[in-house]
């Protein structure tokens, strides 16, 4: 009999705003003998051509979901096309999904977690965002979109550095941080990049949660905030009340999720030996055990929230009220 | 069918196991023959041997058909007519496009949908083609005539491809994918992206929500006379009373066969009203509406069922999995 129990398989979502390197960081991933078959969802045909690999057109169509939350969207042609996929899954190793420039990766993230046959098969491994490194700045004045797809990145090309200077860098970096403190951002030129660094990185994998690093929550934004959207982080090393916690991060997310973009937890609950640690998407939210606290480490609760015209005080007040 | 007063618990000895090779993600019978359909492009004939007819060069996306045709739709962009005697026919062909949807109208028409455009091909005449506001996400001919139900994005239209007059909008937010007809036309039903299935009454347009699934509905049948549709997305199959003028609305649906896995696949017998009812662990239950009496006509052994169909005269019934197993029960 066949094997029933397989894997999931991963996709990757490639987001960045026009001209900034995506197609170019595609066709890199495609090309390189890595000896993997990836099947590609694109907008445009014709800058793409791998025979090996396995290339489909999808529409951009945005379903609101009929379940009274006008925040959880879905990529209605994502759930036709990787059912389609999933017929034929043994033909590939991966998804990769490039969105256009102007596209908002919250419909794209959230249809792997609303869609139940899309989440049963295969897993969200990354939202990859190409941005230049010498028009970005400007797009986060000008282009909601390329402020989106920066606050929703795991992972960051920086590209096109060899069109501007350190200092620069620096600068643009300091951006990105005070927008997005977890994502792991890399310079590249010409979107060159080794493919470990893009794909099978498990972002949206729970176990995979080390830690939120203080260094990146603390510096920064508060020079540097954009005034629009940012993150915005929390700590206490005095336990939480679970009680307490899950009902206030529910309504939260219920009553902001539009204006929360994503969100992530590692938390230390009173008589708990265990770390529970979550993240979410908009409303959606997913967490669990991870495992325990080392002897070695501090049982400190971290919680990070990137969105937009979040009011920080109340985000405050309310998380340190879930101290037990 | 009769059906023994005091039934056997067990006819798993009456299935005949299959090994079909592959994930199959449609059954039918033509005539005598269970055609199996595999998701990667084969299509399996079984009566007293085994063909195998490779239908599409890439995967199956949808399957429709009559007694004598099973027609299927790929991702290479073909929709093909399989007959019994083996030929696999191409109806229509458009690389580089997927065929997402299908569908078998009488006297040999047949529509299909490719992204947001629905094309109607009578047995004889022109081809016609209707634009829709978002991807076809079902297509099902009226049980008498020519006219097409399309689901897509934010309702129904029900279209007459002969006519010069628009396309009829049932309208209901969301995004609706399975649809069918009742076999008395007075009903649409569609299954939702929700956990949900929606309805609408003909006659008036009423609207007619059926909700409280755990799950998708991604199976649904109407029970021989259209008494009930029978669905699945629950961990029970679950029936709409369908008897009266004004369909489900008010009333409780019945509750049958009850386990601790989930429905996947539902299809009624031809003649008595008696489903077919298979789980995601492979179990098939046969199901008695009346007074709920159960016969288990497979074991499990973890692969989703994923398509049930009785043969015309309901004299036999086949199952495919997920897992590419299979099995046919003749009574």
């Amino acid at each position: 009999m066949p094997d029933v129990a397989s894997t999931k398989i991963p996709v990757t979502v490639l987001t960045g705003y026009l001209g900034a390197g995506k197609t170019t960081l595609l066709n890199r991933i495609l090309s390189e003998p890595h000896g993997k078959k990836f099947a590609v969802v694109v907008n445009e045909f014709g800058e793409i051509g791998i025979d090996n690999d396995l290339v489909v057109g999808a529409d951009e169509e945005v379903f609101e979901m009929n379940n009274g939350c006008i925040c959880c969207t879905v990529r209605g042609d994502l759930i036709r096309i990787i059912d389609g996929l999933l017929r034929r899954k043994n033909d590939f190793d991966g998804i990769i999904i490039e969105t256009t420039g102007l596209a908002d990766p919250a419909p794209v993230a959230q249809t792997f977690f609303v869609d139940e046959t899309v989440g049963a098969k295969t897993t969200l491994d990354a939202v990859v965002t190409v941005a230049d490194a010498k028009w970005l700045k400007d797009r986060l004045k000008d282009a909601p979109e390329a402020k989106s797809q920066i606050a929703f990145a795991d992972v960051i090309l920086l590209n096109k550095t060899d069109l501007v200077t350190e200092t620069d860098l620096k600068d643009v970096e300091m951006r990105i941080r005070a927008i997005n403190p977890f994502a792991r951002i890399h310079r590249t030129q010409r979107s060159e990049i080794a493919i470990d660094k893009v794909l099978g990185q498990g972002a949206f994998d729970l176990d995979r949660i080390q830690a939120i690093d203080p260094d990146f929550l603390e510096g920064g934004h508060r020079h540097f905030h954009d005034e629009e959207m940012r993150s915005y982080s929390f700590s206490s090393d005095k336990p939480l009340d679970p009680d307490k916690f899950f009902p206030w991060i529910q309504n939260l997310t219920q009553t902001e999720g539009p204006n929360i973009l994503r969100s992530k937890g590692i938390l230390a609950f009173k008589d708990d030996p265990e770390r529970f640690v979550f993240q979410g998407v908009h409303m959606i939210l997913d967490g669990d055990h991870q495992r325990p606290w080392r002897a070695d480490e501090p049982k400190l609760s971290r919680i990070v929230f990137i969105g937009r015209q979040l009011d920080a005080a109340a985000l405050e007040k309310g998380f340190l009220s879930c101290v037990a | 069918m009769a059906l023994p007063s005091s039934p056997p618990s067990s006819l798993t000895s009456k299935l005949r196991p299959l090994d079909l090779g592959g994930a199959v993600v449609g059954l039918r019978f033509l005539g005598p023959l269970a055609a199996f359909v595999l998701g990667e492009g084969e299509i399996v004939l079984v009566g007293d041997d085994e063909a195998r007819v490779r239908a599409h060069h890439g995967a199956v996306l949808s399957v429709a058909g009559d007694d004598k045709r099973i027609l299927t739709g790929g991702d290479d962009g073909r929709v093909v007519a399989t007959r019994a005697d083996g030929s696999a026919q191409v109806l229509f062909e458009q690389k580089g496009r997927w065929i997402d949807q299908v569908a078998a109208g009488a006297d040999g028409a047949f529509s299909f949908s490719a992204g947001k455009t629905a094309h109607f091909q009578p047995a004889k005449g022109e081809a016609k083609s209707l634009d829709l506001p978002s991807t076809v996400g079902g297509l099902a001919f009226a049980p008498k005539g020519t006219r097409l139900a399309i689901a897509h994005y934010g309702g129904v239209s029900l279209w007459f491809p002969n006519a010069v007059a628009k396309p009829e909008r049932l309208e209901w937010k969301g995004s609706h994918r399975g649809v069918m007809w009742s076999p008395d036309m007075r009903f649409v039903v569609t299954t939702m992206q929700e956990a949900a299935l929606h309805g609408w009454r003909l006659a008036d347009a009423g609207h007619m929500r059926m909700t409280g699934y755990p799950s998708r509905v991604t199976s649904m049948a109407f029970t021989a006379g259209g008494k009930f549709l029978a669905t699945s997305g629950s961990s029970e199959a679950i029936l709409w009373p369908f008897s009266s003028k004004e369909g489900p609305m008010g009333k409780q649906p019945s509750m049958l066969a009850p386990r601790d896995v989930r429905v996947c696949a539902v299809a009624a017998h031809p003649r008595d009203e008696v489903i077919a009812c298979g789980y995601e662990d492979g179990l098939v239950l046969m199901v008695r509406i009346s007074d709920g009496a159960e016969i288990l006509l497979r074991a499990p052994d973890g692969g989703a069922v994923t398509a049930l169909a009785w043969r015309g005269d309901g004299s036999a019934l086949a199952i495919g999995t997920e897992s590419g197993m299979g099995g046919l029960t003749t009574f």
